[in-house]
C-alpha cells in the first residue's frame, strides 16, 4: 500500500507517514427510532480505510450497509463513536460547510446512476461546481470522459447513452475532484458483466493511484474479488 | 456549470411544466390589468356621456334663452309698477296710469339690490289726438332697458327709439301711406319715421313710439314716467308676487305693482322647468354610471386578489409537482455538496422566470384587451407577477431544500 501512495512530490513523500486514512470509523452507533420500535442499524462499527484501499462491503438485506456509506458520506450523522474523512471532521460542521466538505472530499456512485435527466453528459460531470467551493473543472471532465470513452458524447443527455455509459457519467461525476473517498453503493448492480467489469476496473484504478480510497456496497461476488478487502456485516456489526 | 444554466436546462425539459406556470402568470395578469383597464373605460366613457349630455342641455337652454328675449321683445314684461296714488280702474280702462313718478325711480331700483324683477324698462305713455292728423293715438316714450347694477350687463331687450324718430303702430302707418324714413310731424316736431311694425292685433296698432326724453318734454311731464315694466325673476317662489312687493315697497314704497301674464313668462318658466329636468337627467345619469362603477369596483376588488391568490396557488401547485419529480436529483445534488440555499435558489428562480415572462405575456394580451392600461400600471404588474410567482412556489421550493439526502438517496 505505501509504494501505491508514493508521489513524485518530494513535500508530498514527506507527508507519507503522517497522511490520515480517507476513512475512520470508530465504535460508531447509529439507531433508527421509529413508530414500531428501535432499529440498531450500526452497532459499535469501527473501520479503517487507508488511502489506496478499495473494500467491498457486504451482507445480507437490512443489516446497515447502505447506511454506514451514507454516513461514510457524511450524510447521516452518527449517534455516537467518531468519524473522519481524510482527518476531518465532518460532523463537527454546520450544513453549509458539511456540504462544502462533502463537495471536496466525498464521490458518491449510485446503483440507480442519479444523473440529471435534463444536463447533458459534460454538465452532468460538471455539477458539482454548483457547490460553490470554486475552481473551474471542464478541462479534467473531458480528460475523465475521454479515459471512459465518453469523449464524443459530451452533449447527449443521460436518456441517449447505454446503461453502461450512464454509470461511466457518474463515475466520472464522482472522480472529478480525485476526493479521498468514493463510496459506491451497488455501483454494478443494475449493469452486465462486461459494463460491471468496466466500472470495477476503472474504482481499482482510482484507489490504486494512492491518492484516495473506494467503500463499495455490494452483493456481486466479482465485485468483492476485484476489491482489495472484503468486509462482511451482519445486523449492523462487521464481522 | 451555474444555476442559470441548470434551471435553463430544467425549463427546457420540462416545458409543460413550465408552460402551465407562465399561463398561470400570465392570465392572472392579464385579468387584473384587463379590469383595471375597464374601470378605467368605464370612467372616460362617463365622462364623454356627461359631457355630451351638458353640451346638449347648455344649446337646448342658450335656445329657449334666444326665444325668451325674443318673446321679451314683442310682447312685453309681466310686472307694471306705477305711482302709488294711482287708481286701478283707470289703468284698467285706459291702458296706462295718468298719474306719474320720478324717472329716478328706475335708476334707484336698477342701483339697488333687488333680485326678484329684472330687465326693468321705464316710460311714460298717454292717449291722444295728434294734432296734423286729428286721430286718437297711444303714445309711449320708452328709452330702452336700464341695466340692474349688481348684476352682469345684458343686451338691452328693447331697441330704445333714437331722437328725432317715430316708431308707428300699423293701422298708422298704412293708413297714412307712411314708411321707414319717411319725414312726419308730430305735436308740430319734425320726426322721421324709425320703424313701422307689422300688424299685431292689439292697441300697438295705433301706437306711436318715441324717445323718453322727447316724449317728456312734448307732453310737459320732464324727469316724469308713469309705469316700469320689468319682469319676474326666474328665482321667484310660488307667491312671487309677493315675494316681489316686499321687495319692490322697501326700495321703492312710492309705488305699486300689477302682475299680467306674458309669454315671456311663461316660456321663462318652460325654460327653468327644462333646465331643472335637464340637470336632473344629468344628475340621475351621473348617480347611475356612480353605481355602476361602484358594482364594477366591488367585483372587481373580489376578483383581483383571487385572480392574484388562484395563479399564487396554480404556480406552488405546478412547483410542488416539479419538486416531487425531482426529488432523487435534490437528493444527488445535496449529496454532492449542494447547498440548500443553492436547491431553494433553483426552484425560486424558475418561478421568478415563469413569473416575468408569463407576466409579460399577460400584460400583452391586457394591453391588446384594454388600450387603455397606463404605463406606469404594465411595469408594476410585470415587477410584481414574478414576485408574487416566488411567494406561491416559497413552501414547495423551502421543502426541497430541506430535504434531507439521505431519506432520498437510502429509498434508491
Ligand atoms: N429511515 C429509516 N427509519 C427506520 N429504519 C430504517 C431507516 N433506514 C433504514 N432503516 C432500517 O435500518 C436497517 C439498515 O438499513 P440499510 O438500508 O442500511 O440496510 P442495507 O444493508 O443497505 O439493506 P439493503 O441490502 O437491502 O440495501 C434496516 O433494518 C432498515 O429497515
Ligand atoms: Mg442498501
Amino acid at each position: 500500500m505505501t509504494e501505491s501512495i508514493n508521489s513524485n512530490s518530494p513535500d508530498a513523500s514527506a507527508d507519507t507517514e503522517v497522511r490520515p486514512p480517507a476513512l475512520c470509523l470508530d465504535e460508531v452507533n447509529k439507531q433508527y427510532r421509529t413508530a414500531e420500535g428501535h432499529v440498531q442499524a450500526l452497532d459499535e462499527v469501527s473501520l479503517t480505510l487507508e488511502n489506496g484501499e478499495f473494500v467491498a462491503l457486504h451482507g445480507p438485506s437490512g443489516c446497515g450497509k447502505s447506511t454506514l456509506l451514507l454516513m461514510a458520506g457524511g450524510l447521516l450523522s452518527p449517534d455516537s463513536g467518531t468519524l473522519t474523512i481524510a482527518g476531518g471532521h465532518p460532523y463537527a460542521l454546520g450544513a453549509e460547510a458539511r456540504a462544502a466538505f462533502r463537495a471536496l472530499h466525498v464521490g458518491f456512485v449510485f446503483q440507480q446512476f442519479h444523473l440529471i435527466p435534463y444536463l447533458d453528459v459534460l454538465d452532468n460531470v460538471l455539477v458539482g461546481e454548483l457547490a460553490g467551493t470554486g475552481g473551474d473543472h471542464r478541462e479534467r471532465a473531458r480528460e475523465l470522459l475521454d479515459a471512459f470513452q465518453l469523449g464524443h458524447r459530451l452533449h447527449h443527455v443521460p436518456s441517449k447513452l447505454s446503461i453502461g455509459e450512464q454509470q461511466r457519467v457518474a463515475l466520472a461525476r464522482a472522480f472529478l475532484r480525485s476526493p479521498a473517498l468514493i463510496l459506491a453503493d451497488e455501483p454494478t448492480g443494475n449493469l452486465d458483466t462486461e459494463n460491471a467489469a468496466i466500472i470495477l476496473e476503472h474504482l481499482g484504478r482510482f484507489a490504486a493511484s494512492g491518492d484516495g480510497a473506494v467503500l463499495m456496497v455490494t452483493h456481486d461476488d466479482r465485485a468483492r474479488a476485484a476489491a482489495s478487502r472484503s468486509v462482511e456485516m451482519r445486523d449492523g456489526q462487521l464481522v | 456549470m451555474n444555476l442559470a444554466r441548470l434551471v435553463l436546462r430544467e425549463i427546457r425539459h420540462r416545458k409543460i411544466n413550465f408552460a402551465l406556470s407562465l399561463l398561470g402568470a400570465a392570465l392572472a395578469v392579464a385579468a387584473v390589468l384587463a379590469t383595471i383597464g375597464a374601470l378605467r373605460s368605464h370612467d372616460l366613457q362617463t365622462e364623454a356621456i356627461i359631457s355630451d349630455m351638458e353640451a346638449a342641455t347648455q344649446s337646448e337652454m342658450k335656445k329657449l334663452e334666444d326665444e325668451i328675449r325674443k318673446s321679451m321683445k314683442g310682447l312685453g314684461f309681466n310686472i307694471y309698477i306705477f305711482p302709488a296714488g294711482q287708481e286701478m280702474s283707470e289703468v284698467y280702462a285706459d291702458g296706462y296710469a295718468s298719474k306719474t313718478m320720478p324717472e329716478s325711480y328706475v335708476s334707484k331700483l336698477a342701483d339697488s339690490k333687488i333680485v326678484t324683477v329684472n330687465h326693468l324698462l321705464p316710460s311714460l305713455t298717454q292717449k291722444l289726438e295728434w294734432p296734423e292728423q286729428k286721430r286718437t293715438i297711444i303714445l309711449i316714450g320708452v328709452r330702452g332697458e336700464v341695466p340692474i347694477a349688481h348684476r352682469d350687463p345684458k343686451a338691452p331687450l328693447i331697441d330704445p327709439v333714437v331722437p328725432g324718430h317715430l316708431v308707428l303702430g300699423y293701422e298708422l302707418h298704412r293708413s297714412l301711406g307712411l314708411k321707414k324714413g319717411d319725414p312726419v310731424t308730430f305735436m308740430g316736431k319734425e320726426f322721421t319715421v324709425g320703424d313701422a311694425y307689422e300688424a299685431r292685433g292689439s292697441k300697438d296698432d295705433i301706437t306711436i313710439w318715441m324717445n323718453l326724453g322727447e316724449c317728456q318734454e312734448l307732453l310737459g311731464k320732464v324727469g316724469l314716467i308713469n309705469a316700469i315694466q320689468a319682469l319676474e325673476c326666474n328665482c321667484a317662489t310660488l307667491d312671487r308676487l309677493g315675494e316681489i312687493r316686499a321687495e319692490l315697497m322697501q326700495i321703492l314704497p312710492d309705488t305699486q305693482i300689477i302682475e299680467t301674464q306674458s309669454t315671456a313668462l311663461a316660456r321663462a318658466e318652460a325654460r327653468n322647468q327644462a333646465a331643472a329636468t335637464a340637470r336632473q337627467q344629468i344628475e340621475s345619469k351621473k348617480a347611475q354610471r356612480a353605481q355602476l362603477k361602484a358594482e364594477r369596483q366591488k367585483l372587481a376588488g373580489v376578483l383581483l386578489p383571487a385572480a392574484t391568490l388562484v395563479s399564487m396557488i396554480w404556480i406552488g401547485l405546478l412547483t410542488f409537482i416539479n419538486v416531487r419529480e425531482r426529488l432523487p436529483e435534490i437528493g444527488i445534488l445535496r449529496a454532492i455538496g449542494v447547498k440548500g440555499r443553492t436547491i431553494l435558489g433553483a426552484f425560486l428562480v424558475r418561478a421568478i422566470i415563469a413569473g416575468l415572462v408569463g407576466g409579460a405575456m399577460g400584460a400583452a394580451v391586457a394591453k391588446f384587451v384594454s388600450p387603455t392600461i397606463l404605463p406606469k400600471e404594465w411595469l408594476i404588474a410585470i415587477c410584481l407577477a414574478p414576485l408574487l410567482a416566488a411567494l406561491g412556489a416559497w413552501l414547495p421550493s423551502l421543502a426541497a431544500a430541506q430535504r434531507d439526502p439521505a431519506d432520498v438517496l437510502r429509498h434508491d
